[in-house]
């Protein structure tokens, strides 16, 4: 993984120090707290429902067996004891005190890391493919060019307040995109030359977005030669700077831009500003991008055998844990003798995505046990161990068990993600956490989950859409009715490479109905699929919400 | 009238006030400006060498007053100008000012950027307005050259933080190279 240099390193340290003068000049009271705001929020500190919370930046996911022993300990100095990965792959800590972060962040930063830029109106985390650089239908690791990213948009002095925040998204597997590009403001995702010598370069994606207006990204540009990924970065930032709406901060992300010029003109302001850029000194240079992939070669893999078989037939194991956990949790790996172990943070019971001290410090030893002292966020809220001998699955598997970390259901309908809703967020109008923990206990019975197969059900406690309902292939969208808590259901969502909005399915349900609600839905699916080959997602586009309204509501005139 | 470097602090002129501004070295410093900027009604100075600036639009109504006065003029223009429709009109004159109406609004960044390297200004350029010391950093960065405080905001926290970073990743004004040009 990418190592700083003193560059690198410099810039984080020096961050820190600064933060730590605008702290005390805040407490001081020489700026006030609209002044000291955005310089907060652009070091990852918010202001939530009861206290200050601080979002740390995993860039692309990525962590070291070190680092998340610090984010572990960081948790237990500053914190309650545990940490919340969110689903853009980082990790927020809901307790900490303001006149303690600087301390916090300088012990990040012995760990090359940082909370740069991780909210506020400028240039976000860049997040990617959890199964970057692993994955067997991956034409380019994404992660080099996300690094390349990162450095161009850390602290860039032209794009620091944005009409709003701005996300990017870099995939390089262009038939699987599992980094949700459609849905950010910059989808980037490597494909192939357009001859069978040329080298790969981008297509380029803009105006994704969900919150309250989601669109799906349009492509602004067909093919990107690699050299000039940042000059065309910084012509739609600066396109974006200047004409993005600053009048209205719920019509200032750049998809209203997008929509309000349409696609084509959009792209023609990009090409006329990036036409004058292109060709100056941002041009990646060789030696940079070598530089840079260096960091991101391949462990030292052994020679192996495939393991395929092996692991199918885990996954058929009398031990019905292990089967389980083999057949849901674990992927192939582009090296043969190697998988892809998923670590599910959706635990029957627990908030999405939280992990406690002891857990991140058991990954981390398992880490290094087992798979190069590497760790993955994915956007869905799980970890990754990504280099794991596949011989090795069985123990692994005890050792997750025994802290609650082998939950069977990656890719299930209970692996769901949602935000921190109206527990911890003070924008909320509803709870999300708790009708998570109520959906995966009811569906108790773990043939039934594997039985329904890949679903995505995701939450979000208010419009603003940080769990993403837009995009599950079941959404659930907490809504304020009288000061009570209800829940509009939506289908058909997906963030990938089919993405789609889903859409509302009918009514919104009190608390009390929408569990059930969901069992219903899921009911209705099972009983009508062609086949088990017929995914949920495939089922709703093809039969239509009549079904599902008719066992829900009793009637398809009910809307 | 250049300003001068302030040593110590002396009472002020009336008029006058003091800035961060960065030297010929590319040292940030306190100095003393005595530019009066003036509204499109507003009478000239009665000093006749004190230098003024005025909007574009004024600067092409009283053209001939201007050059008259022994005082240099330079241009005031909100943070929200196209560059592409006024930097002609910029490009001889001794210092630029650009109005940053509300610190968060970003466009003035790209303005001043724009101004420095795509229509190539080589004068003194000015942020005023709602000017504030952590910001300071990226306005010099995209190529600013002095600031005015906004009221009540200290210089010498203005100068701290014009130095608070050693290294950036982003090509500037004066070094158009991106780090990866320039590591060793």
């Amino acid at each position: 993984m990418y190592r700083y240099d003193h560059y690198d390193q410099a810039l984080v340290d020096q961050r820190v120090a600064q933060f730590r003068d605008q702290i005390s000049r805040r407490l001081s009271g020489e700026i006030t707290e609209d002044e000291f705001k955005p310089l907060r929020l652009q070091n990852g500190v918010y202001m939530q429902l009861h206290a200050y919370m601080l979002r740390v930046a995993i860039p692309y996911g990525l962590l070291s067996s070190d680092q998340l022993r610090m984010l572990a300990q960081v948790s237990r100095t500053y914190d309650r004891g545990y940490g919340h990965f969110s689903t853009r792959q980082n990790i927020q800590y809901n307790w900490p005190r303001l006149q303690d972060v600087p301390d916090l962040l300088a012990d990040l930063a012995t760990v090359q890391m940082h909370a740069i830029q991780t909210s506020g109106n400028c240039i976000r985390n860049t997040t990617s493919d959890h199964l970057a650089g692993v994955a067997r239908d991956e034409l380019v690791d994404p992660r080099v060019y996300c690094e390349i990213i990162r450095q161009w948009s850390t602290l860039h002095p032209e794009f620091a307040f944005l009409p709003r925040k701005f996300k990017i998204a870099v995939t390089g597997a262009p038939t699987a995109d599992r980094a949700a590009v459609r849905v950010h403001d910059i989808g980037v995702r490597a494909i192939p030359g357009p001859g069978p010598d040329d080298p790969h370069g981008f297509q380029i994606l803009v105006g994704g977005g969900l919150g309250r207006t989601p669109r799906i990204a349009e492509i602004c540009r067909e093919f990107l030669p690699r050299e000039h990924l940042l000059s065309y970065l910084e012509a739609i930032l600066r396109v974006y700077n200047r004409y993005g709406r600053r009048d209205n901060k719920f019509k200032a992300r750049i998809k209203i831009l997008v929509g309000a010029l349409g696609i084509e003109a959009f792209s023609q302001q990009v090409e006329a500003e990036w036409a004058l850029i292109r060709d100056g000194a941002m041009q990646l240079t060789q030696a940079e991008f070598d530089r840079v992939a260096a960091d991101f070669a391949d462990p030292g893999y052994a020679a192996l055998e495939s393991s395929d078989l092996f692991v199918q037939s885990l996954a058929l194991s009398k031990d019905r844990a292990l089967g389980r956990f083999v057949a849901s949790n674990v992927i192939p790996h582009k090296q043969p003798g190697y998988s892809i172990v998923m670590i599910s943070l959706k635990a029957k019971g627990k908030p999405p995505g939280d992990a406690t001290a002891e857990q991140m410090e058991l990954v981390a030893e398992l880490a290094d046990r087992y798979g190069f002292g590497r760790i993955v966020v994915a956007h869905e809220q799980n970890l990754v161990l990504p280099d794991v001998e596949s011989r090795h699955l069985p123990d692994l598997h005890a050792r997750l068990s025994a802290l609650d970390l082998a939950e069977p259901n990656i890719g299930k309908v209970t692996d769901i993600i949602a935000c921190p809703g109206l527990d911890y967020c003070n924008l909320a109008n509803a709870r999300s956490i708790p009708i998570a923990t109520r959906i995966s206990d009811k569906i108790e019975d773990l043939d039934y989950l594997h039985d329904l197969g890949d679903i995505s059900l995701n939450i979000s406690g208010c419009i603003n859409a940080c769990g993403h309902h837009h995009v599950g292939n079941i959404g659930i969208l907490g809504i304020d009715k009288q000061g009570e808590e209800f829940y509009q259901l939506m289908l058909g969502g997906s963030p990938g490479d089919d993405a789609s909005i889903g859409k509302i399915l009918g009514p919104a349900l009190p608390s009390a109905e929408i569990v059930d609600a969901v069992a219903n839905v899921l009911r209705t699916y099972i009983d009508n699929r062609e086949s088990a080959d017929e995914r949920f997602l495939d089922y709703v586009r093809r039969a239509g919400f009549e079904p599902f309204k008719e066992q829900l509501y009793g009637s398809n005139d009910h809307v | 009238m250049v300003p001068t470097t302030m040593s110590e602090t002396p009472e002020l002129h009336p008029g006058a006030r003091r800035i961060v501004r960065v030297g010929a070295s590319g040292k940030p410093e306190i100095a003393i400006d005595h530019w009066q900027r003036l509204g499109d009604d507003d009478p000239f100075p009665s000093l006749d060498a004190l230098p003024v600036l005025v909007t574009l639009a004024r600067a092409e109504r009283d053209r001939q007053a201007l050059e008259q006065r022994t005082g240099a003029w330079g241009v005031w223009v909100p943070g929200n100008a196209d560059p592409e429709q006024i930097a002609e009109r910029l490009r001889d004159r001794v210092l630029v000012a650009i109005e940053v109406t509300k610190f968060t609004d970003g466009r003035h960044y790209s303005l001043a950027r724009l101004l420095r390297d795509r229509y190539g200004f080589t004068g003194e350029l000015r942020a005023f307005g709602d000017v504030l010391p952590d910001q300071l950093s990226y306005m010099q960065r995209c190529g600013y050259s002095s600031f005015e405080l906004a009221p009540g905001k200290s210089l010498e926290t203005g100068l701290r933080c014009l130095t608070a970073f050693s290294v950036s990743y982003q090509g500037n004004t004066t070094d158009p190279r991106p780090l990866y040009r320039r590591r060793a």
